[in-house]
């Protein structure tokens, strides 16, 4: 009995080192040492104090985008379109740095995180209302977003907001100083980015815990059926938890334009929309958890952007790593599911 | 625009549809058997990156073929086992792999990109092939054409018109009534995810070695997605399937002819196309605009134009299923 509940303690890192050693096979297929790829991957990640804020850095916008799909996920939706949500929140934060000069720089900030919170949010109404209305699957629209949000960073770049140099698909020309987020000892981190994440946290946190909403929103993604014969208006929750999701999400691609980069650039938003969706999963769809393994993520993409420019390894290893990690989390995580199954199986036979 | 060229356009489209048609189809059969397999999109980039590889290694793109078909099997298999086997969400699986699929294509194919490779050969149909105008669009073409043409046909006798199809089908529509007349109905998801799985790896395949050859970061990137748009908008048939993938096809050239027309509206508005079509599409399908629509038809019609137009998914899709 003793032996069978350490078992199941320790189970956890089961899927870990196998989601490792998968990593290590990889790389020994190309020649590389895995022992120092991994460490190349640390010292690229924590290696010096401008590696560890870079981490910090890339860390807030993608725990904003999580805790939003934490209300997404609740709500029982698939909000695929983050990335678009992301993308969107960008260019809304980019518009007002680029074209409306405000008296000071607080309220330049506001206006541009305003700004980009409400483009994030519509964009998000958008596949909600495409959801309610036009009955289409919130992944389709948010894929269909997420590609024209892209197009359109890309018309942006090369056409209205084109540097006066010339039309390069880089990005538009550096915003001023004032316009940007206070940023941390030269580096990318803005400390004001941190308190934006820590209100987010509490608000999701209560509005999951001790609100009617994140009530509604639970019935509502645990039976959708029967929250409506409760009288849960399935429409209204349903664009309000994507709205809620894109305002955050809005909010992260303001702090990648105006702490990450300093101008709108062509992938602006790394990917951070989809790797929130694999911190979600493997928080299993807890708070809690969420910061942390947000953490952890950041630190494996930061590392492995080193890695490639160390070893000339594509830096997709980092996604390797954590697309593995929760794969493997998802199919084994749980080991009494594991057994359960297996019983009845035989009882079938 | 003269007649030769809208041949040639014609029969281009016809060759840039194919991997569609046959991804679609591959889906199709998964999804009628009652799984969603949501990997499309990575597993065809592996697919395309394997494919690629193998050919190129063995000097034979059947070979290639055959390493894209194995590839589809594998991420079939872990979306059949993930869902079906330990019960956890098909979609969260097939998400993982869609992500997992596209950075371990970059990863393994990195010594690869944007080299030269064997390329699937043209071969034309003796006596089709001398059919004016329809001969040079249809049979003038690579065998990857006519394996789709050959992948549709077939997909639908089997569905509509066999045993083992019917079986099929009603381990999609009613489990549990299929159950109750002692089919497997899980063994049969698994072998229909799989048997769906490794058609989409030929579809990626048919990418890097004939209809965009060659490999680069993200070769396929989006058409996995546009493929699941398609088999919905296909109502979960492979003739009207095979019909959508075609239209995107053609959306596709056409976006490519206007724009050499209009050289003055930004290329990027074309790139939009397929994306504000697959909107359109799925909205058209989904609401009530087509009902209305059928409605303003004549009487008569309207049986036929509702048995076309209407959709309806398997009604177990996506359900996981216990026996008992």
């Amino acid at each position: 009995m003793n032996t069978k509940r350490i078992a199941s303690a320790l189970w956890p890192i089961v899927p870990i080192l196998g989601a490792l050693l998968f990593t290590s096979g990889l790389l020994l297929l190309f020649d590389a040492s895995p022992l120092e790829a991994f460490q190349s991957m640390f010292k690229g990640s924590f290696g010096d104090q401008s590696k560890t804020l870079s981490v910090l850095a890339f860390w807030i916008p993608l725990t904003l985008c999580s805790l939003g799909l934490l209300i997404t996920f609740t709500a029982g939706l698939w909000n695929i379109g983050v990335e678009g949500q992301i993308i969107l929140g960008s260019i809304g934060a980019s518009w007002i740095a680029l074209k409306v000069h405000a008296p000071n720089a607080f309220l330049q900030i506001t206006l541009e995180l305003i700004v980009a919170m409400a483009a994030g949010a519509l964009w998000a109404a958008l596949s909600a209302i495409l959801k309610t209305r036009g009955k289409v699957h919130e992944i389709f629209s948010g894929l269909a977003l997420n590609n024209l949000a892209i197009i359109l960073t890309n018309y942006l770049i090369s056409g209205p907001w084109q540097p006066p140099e010339g039309g390069t698909f880089r990005g538009t020309t550096p915003f001023p100083d004032a316009a940007l987020l206070p940023r941390f000892a030269e580096s990318r981190f803005s400390p004001l980015s941190l308190v934006f994440l820590i209100i987010a946290l509490v608000i999701v946190f209560v509005a999951l815990r001790g609100t009617f909403w994140g009530l509604k929103l639970k019935a509502l993604g645990k039976n959708p059926f029967s929250a409506f014969l409760l009288g849960v208006s399935s429409e209204k929750e349903v664009i309000l938890a994507m709205m809620f999701c894109g305002a955050l999400a809005g909010l992260g691609g303001a702090v990648r334009v105006l702490s990450w980069f300093d101008s709108l650039r062509q992938s602006i938003s790394g990917g951070i929309g989809f790797l929130a969706l694999l911190v979600v999963m493997l928080a299993n769809y807890r708070l809690i958890w969420v910061p942390f393994i947000a953490f952890f993520f950041s630190a494996v993409l930061n590392g492995s952007i080193t890695l490639q420019l160390r070893t000339q390894l594509h830096s997709s290893l980092g996604g390797i790593l954590t697309g593995l990690l929760v794969l493997f989390v998802l199919l084994f995580g749980d080991p009494k599911a594991l057994g359960l199954r297996r019983k009845k199986e035989e009882q079938n036979e | 625009m003269n007649e030769p060229e809208f041949v040639r356009v014609l029969a281009s489209i016809i060759l840039a549809s194919s991997p569609l048609i046959i991804a679609v189809c591959g889906e199709t059969l998964t999804e009628r058997a009652g799984v969603v397999n949501l990997s499309l999109d990575g597993t065809m980039l592996m697919a395309a990156m394997t494919g690629f590889v193998i050919a190129l290694e063995t000097d034979s793109v059947w070979f290639g073929f055959l390493a894209g078909a194995i590839i589809g099997m594998i991420f079939a298999a872990i979306v059949a086992f993930g869902s079906i086997t330990l019960g956890k969400s098909a979609v969260a699986v097939g998400f993982v792999l869609t992500l997992l699929g596209d950075d371990l294509s970059a990863f393994l194919g990195q010594n690869y990109t944007r080299i030269p490779g064997p390329t699937v050969k043209h071969v034309g149909i003796p006596i089709l092939e001398n059919i004016p105008i329809i001969g040079p669009i249809f049979f003038d073409q690579d065998i990857v054409v006519y394996f789709a043409y050959i992948l549709v046909a077939f997909s639908w006798w089997y569905l509509n018109r066999t045993q083992p199809g019917l079986r099929l089908r009603s381990s999609g529509e009613r489990p549990d009534a299929a159950f109750a007349r002692g089919i497997s109905v899980n063994r049969l998801r698994y072998l229909y995810t799989i048997v769906g799985g490794s058609l989409v790896g030929i579809a990626g395949a048919a990418y890097s070695l004939d209809v965009k050859i060659g490999w680069s970061d993200g070769h396929t990137r989006g058409l996995g997605w546009i493929a699941l748009a398609i088999v919905i908008f296909g109502g979960w048939s492979p003739i009207r399937g095979a019909l959508g993938a075609i239209l995107f096809g053609a959306t596709k050239a056409l976006a490519t002819i206007l724009q050499r027309t209009f050289p003055e509206v930004s290329v990027v508005a074309f790139n939009a196309i397929p994306w504000l079509l697959m909107i359109a599409v799925l909205v058209l399908v989904g609401s009530d605009i087509t009902e209305r629509l059928i409605m303003l038809a004549p009487q008569k019609m309207q049986p036929a134009l509702r048995r076309w137009l209407r959709i309806s998914p398997p009604m177990a899709l996506g359900t996981t299923f216990v026996e008992k």
